[in-house]
């Protein structure tokens, strides 16, 4: 099949279904992901292809879905598992933190954790509460798991492949408002670049821009618009978020000497004050301002009214650019 | 697949219950009981095959004590003892198949002894030379859990592999009374229910969840927790080893028989602390403690096999070696396990390549590398903790 022009949802229904094709041990569990296709219809169709022993769905218990893999990956299969909204995840948590994470170490290695959990996560979609979180750095901050998010659809393609190729437990964050966006896939041949490897989106001179996810969308724009100012920026989409590709990060700041990391989850000890240590500690002697972050303020995800002040825009990628420039 | 014909005990005929109310086939003062059906279950048992429960259970007890002395002379930084549920964990292991996976929680040293576990590598973990001591595959026994319930999800899990696989397994998991509280038991349960998958859900009450009596988690039995996910349960004497062989046997052929999972309780009691760390002196009686102790299950099956003419001096005295060649060989095991090396700290993290976690190893390796002996880095290290 040539490449072709899909949305990140059917990219990652598509990536889901070759990585079906190509193990029998892959097996999708979720709730409503079956007839229904799941609730953002990335399943869409998996279940009448695959039958439903191979697309399940569960109780709503989402302790019992995580956990219940951990058990079928013990005995062989590689599931993957659908949490249906961001917020829904915290039941879960044990499961992942303590259980998926660290079997492998906890049995010195002899028993191997091929989980990819999927969460749609992060806001901009008007959704009512517990539908529109960013909780990404719980799961980074956790040793054992690695954890990803696509920005647009030909890296939701490979990278749900990879991520369940992967014989690690993988957390793959899903930019639910950037289901619906458009771009090129091929789907017989989606690339082999490592599963941890940032990528530099737009070339620039001025300001490194850091992002992941739904943001990586914003930072363009921003770049877009700062370019029209004669301002070059150089966007970053990070792509994985633990590990973090540090070097591409670091080259890129050793030519701008500037960076500004934008997320929408809470600046508060949010990915980007991790990023910022590691290039202050790396680039001390090139940066030429502190390094700054763009992320959501230390409150909870407002009602959704609000989203659009509480959610990083382009405006305020520029406002912390231009502090940026003038630091 | 065979169907065993012994109904679960909501209809159980009122010949197995014993002197608590459970089903019991061995009585108090060691005679058989009489009547009822589960005895079906065991009629294969015979006086070799009694003999070797006993020297199970008696080895297993030899066991934990030898573990308990370790961690008060200082070899162990802690132990969960079994002592008092030798019969509930011997029995229900007896009842399984090499190809049953077995998914256990902390306390299952007997379980893990039936299994072919070295009793050496039992003691990695209290030891803390590692988390874990030995290959789930060779023995098909997970690893132990300590967040109490979350097995019971993983058991789960795996008895759906098992059925997707179509095998004819069975997943036995095992959990304590405190943490048949938790929701991961409850989810668990559904899971279990809802899929219909062949696993066993073996709750060894033991009366204590540290300090909590088992009435803070239930004024009703476990057993009957099943019902609601129309699981049913199976509410035994822990303390009689031919009960807990014959009831997990049940359950194990329902499983195999497609009918599902089933819950059994095995009653019993923890006789000593929680752990080494514990001190039941402060939360419960000693009047109790003798009552318990008068249900002791090495003292029910000797007084059967006293009053069969089964035990002779000869028997007893063999079982007496067993015990003391096990304990000796624990000792000198433990003993011998040494201290991994400081760049174990960063293996089997991740499977794959890692940037993060090599920098950090090759970091800390070049920090080990500025003293002359690299022991001295973590000799400093310990000597700051205390203070000194």
């Amino acid at each position: 099949m040539p490449a072709a022009t899909m949305s990140l949802g059917k990219a990652l229904n598509a990536g889901l279904r070759g990585a079906m094709e190509r193990d029998p041990k892959v097996v999708l569990l979720g709730e409503d992901i079956g007839k229904l296709g799941g609730v953002f219809r990335v399943t869409e169709g998996l279940q009448r292809d695959f039958g439903d022993r191979r697309v399940i769905d569960t109780p709503l218990a989402e302790s019992g879905v995580i956990g219940t893999a951990v058990g079928l990956a013990m005995r062989g299969y590689r599931p993957v598992c659908e949490i249906q909204f961001d917020g829904f995840v915290y039941p879960a948590f044990d499961q992942i933190v303590s259980q998926l994470a660290k079997l492998r170490y906890r049995t010195n290695g002899r028993v191997a954790m091929p989980v990819t959990i999927r969460i749609p996560f992060g806001g901009g979609i008007g959704a009512v509460e517990h539908h529109s979180e960013s909780p990404e750095a719980y799961f980074a901050h956790t040793a054992g798991l690695r954890v990803v998010s696509p920005s647009n659809p030909a890296d939701g393609h490979r990278m749900i492949m990879q991520a369940i190729e992967s014989d690690d437990p993988v957390v793959f964050f899903e930019p639910k408002r950037r289901y619906w966006d458009k771009g090129v896939v091929d789907v017989a041949a989606p690339g082999s670049e490592p599963l941890h490897r940032a990528r530099v989106l737009a070339e620039g001179s001025d300001v490194t821009v850091v992002a992941y996810g739904a943001m990586v969308a914003t930072a363009l724009d921003a770049a877009a618009i700062a370019h029209e100012e004669g301002t070059s920026l150089e966007v970053i989409d990070l792509r994985s978020l633990s590990p973090i590709d540090f070097d591409t990060v670091e080259a890129s700041v050793r030519k701008t000497g500037r960076l500004v990391v934008a997320h929408e989850a809470p600046a508060f000890c949010g990915l980007g004050a991790e990023i910022a240590a590691r290039i202050s500690e790396r680039c001390f002697y090139v940066l030429e301002s502190p390094v700054r972050r763009v992320g959501a303020f230390a409150t909870p995800y407002p009602p959704s009214r609000l989203e659009g002040h509480y959610l990083p825009d382009a405006d305020r990628v520029l406002h912390e650019v231009d502090r940026s420039l003038a630091g | 697949m065979t169907t065993v014909q012994v109904p679960v005990p909501e209809s159980t005929s009122s010949e197995c219950m014993g002197f608590d109310g459970l089903v019991q086939l061995i009585s108090r003062d060691g005679q058989r009981t009489v009547g009822c059906p589960y005895w079906e279950l065991v009629a294969d048992v015979d006086a070799a095959q009694l003999r070797d429960l006993f020297r199970d259970m008696a080895v297993v007890r030899r066991l934990d004590a030898e573990a308990m002395a370790l961690q008060r002379q200082g070899e162990l930084a802690l132990w969960a003892p079994l002592q008092g549920q030798e019969a509930a964990q011997v029995g229900s292991a007896r009842a399984l198949r090499d190809d049953d996976f077995v998914v256990p929680s902390y306390r299952e040293h007997g379980v893990a002894y039936c299994r072919g576990v070295d009793p050496v590598d039992l003691l990695h973990l209290w030891r803390g030379t590692a988390l874990s001591g030995w290959d789930p595959a060779d023995y098909n026994l997970a690893t132990p859990a300590i967040v109490v319930g979350s097995q019971a999800l993983h058991a789960t899990g795996y008895a759906l592999g098992v059925t997707l696989d179509g095998a004819g397994s069975a997943v036995i998991t095992y959990f304590g009374d405190g943490a048949s509280s938790e929701g991961d038991v409850a989810e668990a349960l559904c899971f279990a229910a809802s899929y219909s998958v062949p696993v066993v859900f073996f709750c060894q009450n033991n009366q204590w969840a540290i300090s909590e009596p088992v009435r803070v988690q239930t004024h009703t039995s476990i057993a009957g927790r099943g019902r609601g996910y129309g699981i049913p349960g199976i509410e035994v004497d822990g303390n009689d080893v031919l009960a807990v062989l014959a009831a997990t046997r049940l359950a194990l052929s329902r499983a195999r028989a497609g009918q599902g999972p089933t819950l059994v309780e095995a009653v019993t009691y923890r006789m000593g602390p929680h752990t080494t760390s514990d001190d039941p002196t402060r939360y419960r009686t000693r009047a109790e403690e003798e009552a318990w102790r008068a249900k002791d299950p090495l003292v029910r099956l000797d007084a059967l096999l006293r009053a069969e003419g089964l035990a002779d001096a000869g028997f007893e005295d063999g079982v007496e070696v067993a015990a003391q060649d096990a304990a000796t060989a624990l000792r000198a095991g433990c003993l011998a396990l040494r201290d991994p090396e400081p760049a174990a700290l960063f293996d089997h993290v991740y499977a794959g390549a890692h940037p993060l976690l090599d920098e950090e190893r090759a970091g800390y390796a070049d920090y080990l590398a500025t003293f002359d002996d690299p022991g001295d880095a973590r000799d400093a290290h310990n000597a700051n903790e205390r203070g000194s």
